[in-house]
């Protein structure tokens, strides 16, 4: 498993990346990937939506179910990654590339973790 | 132990991913992904293997009698050449399966059924039969291969021998055809909601066939399609799937199949339950995401505003993210006075309360 050291994790398997202009890149990790399988279909917010942290902000669906993604803060949706709609296999195929949707005007965080704090939870969770 | 289609082989070089349908393993998609093979078969041409579909071919002096009497269609007045869609109903009125017959000759039918229901079917058609009739199960013998889109005509012609193999009406075959030899039924149908057709060849020829036909299609930018794309397609144009929109206990009139279901012609299996149901209270009905939030098949459905704890009003019976209109529909049984387009409902998807409209189907249908 993939886990790079320059992004935060959520615990419902998203990760973030500061852009550093204010702005923050949220996506789903390589374990939320490989735990889905093959995805088939992404259901993104639009540009200019609220947020809020722990809350349900895109839907994914994969060859096995359908689930909720839960954005990682609080803020408004700046850009959103069309190109997923017709290529949501690129999120399996490199999952910190494929990034959903980028967020501004953040207020707020949920509590998230560095690569080798989140590595642990995923152990935890494959057992 | 599930089933391989004499193309098995092929699609794992291609690179699909295979899983498991109705006791058979076939590619839910290739690498290309379901919205791309949705597409490619709206806007140009798409190829799938359907050979785990059952073959059952009726023939015998009263084959024309004992179809009547099985099917909820009337077959009375049927060309050869014509096909002609049914449900098959149980004494309950249920839906034992939906299937096409086509007329080969005379009392000479070939029945093209779920395969799935394949063995059902044929054990429920040998125990209803009557008179000068034989049955055979010739699902082994075929292969079945989906040529379907807006560009299927021109790439077919490239490979029959003349344009009169080509069949000219929808809903009607070519018997006894060759395509390169191979022997084939030629059969201008579809479940996509695109013009196309499906070419039924022997098992044998089945590889050759499709190499042919990809081969020939290389220009018109024809890709292979797998089941996850036949079910968006089949969706989008509201075509029902037997196992969700019907089944053993639902009759055809409640799945919204009431004009294949002939109540003026002589007696039919299920057609005194069918009657005496009387006018459906359930309706088979569209509904569109309002907002976000992907519905699947089995959601239960709510009356706008209400609570989880409230009882459902209906349930949904497929669904998924559609991607010609990009946007996240189902199919789903309702009472028929919340079934009406502009009707405001919400699903529970995951706990969450998905707002969603009722519109009217077939969501997608294409310019003639």
């Amino acid at each position: 498993m993939n886990t790079p050291e320059n992004l935060k994790y959520s615990k419902t398997h998203e990760w973030v990346k500061d852009m550093g202009d204010g702005k923050v890149e949220i996506g789903l990790t390589d374990y939320a990937q490989s735990e889905l399988s093959d995805l088939v279909f992404v259901n993104l917010p639009e540009t200019g939506d609220d947020v809020t942290a722990g809350e349900v902000c895109a839907d994914v669906e994969s060859v096995k179910a359908a689930s909720d993604v839960y954005s990682p803060v609080t803020g408004k949706v700046a850009e959103v990654n069309e190109e997923l709609i017709d290529a949501p296999q690129n999120i399996n195929s490199d999952p910190y590339s494929a990034w959903l949707f980028r967020a501004e005007d953040v207020t707020d965080t949920e509590e998230l973790m560095d690569a080798a704090a989140y590595n642990e939870l995923v152990a935890k969770e494959k057992q | 132990m599930s089933k391989k289609t004499p193309l098995y082989e092929t699609h794992v070089k291609l690179g699909g991913k295979i899983v498991e349908f109705g006791g058979w393993l076939l590619p839910v998609q290739y690498p290309t992904g379901i919205p791309a093979e949705h597409m490619a078969v709206r806007t140009k041409c798409g190829l799938f293997d359907v050979s785990h579909m059952g073959e059952i071919v009726l023939t015998g002096p009263d084959s024309l009698g004992v179809l009547n009497h099985m099917m909820t269609n009337d077959f009375t007045d049927m060309k050869i050449g014509q096909a002609r869609y049914s449900p098959m109903c149980n004494e309950a009125g249920g839906t034992v399966d939906d299937l096409i017959v086509y007329k080969r000759g005379e009392s000479d039918y070939f029945i093209v059924v779920n395969a799935a229901n394949k063995d059902k079917d044929y054990r429920w058609m040998c125990n209803h039969k009557f008179g000068d009739v034989e049955l055979v199960d010739a699902s082994d013998e075929y292969a079945q291969l989906a040529l379907q889109g807006p560009l299927a005509e021109d790439i077919l012609s490239k490979v029959v021998p003349g344009e009169s193999d080509i069949p000219t009406a929808n809903y009607s075959a070519e018997f006894d055809r060759e395509i390169q030899g191979m022997p084939c039924i030629i059969s201008r149908t579809g479940y996509t909601g695109e013009d196309g057709f499906e070419i039924y060849c022997r098992a044998s020829d089945a590889v050759r066939m499709w190499d042919l036909l990809m081969e020939a299609g290389k220009d018109e930018g024809l890709i292979p399609c797998g089941l996850g794309a036949r079910d968006t397609l089949r969706l989008e144009a509201a075509m029902p799937l037997y196992g969700h929109e019907m089944n053993d206990s639902i009759s055809p009139k409640e799945a919204g199949l009431g004009i294949f279901v002939k109540m003026d012609k002589p007696d039919f299996i299920g057609k005194a339950a069918i009657a005496y149901r009387g006018v459906p209270t359930v309706k088979r009905a569209g509904l569109k995401v309002i907002g976000r939030g992907i519905i699947r098949e089995e959601q239960e459905i709510y009356k706008e505003g209400a609570s989880v704890s409230d009882e459902p009003v209906g349930v949904t019976t497929s669904g998924t993210f559609c991607p010609y209109f990009r946007e996240s529909l189902a199919m789903a049984r309702l009472p028929r006075e919340l079934a009406e387009p502009g009707t405001k409902l919400e699903v529970n998807v995951r706990g969450r309360m998905v707002p969603v409209e009722v519109v009217k189907l077939p969501f997608y249908r294409r310019a003639k």
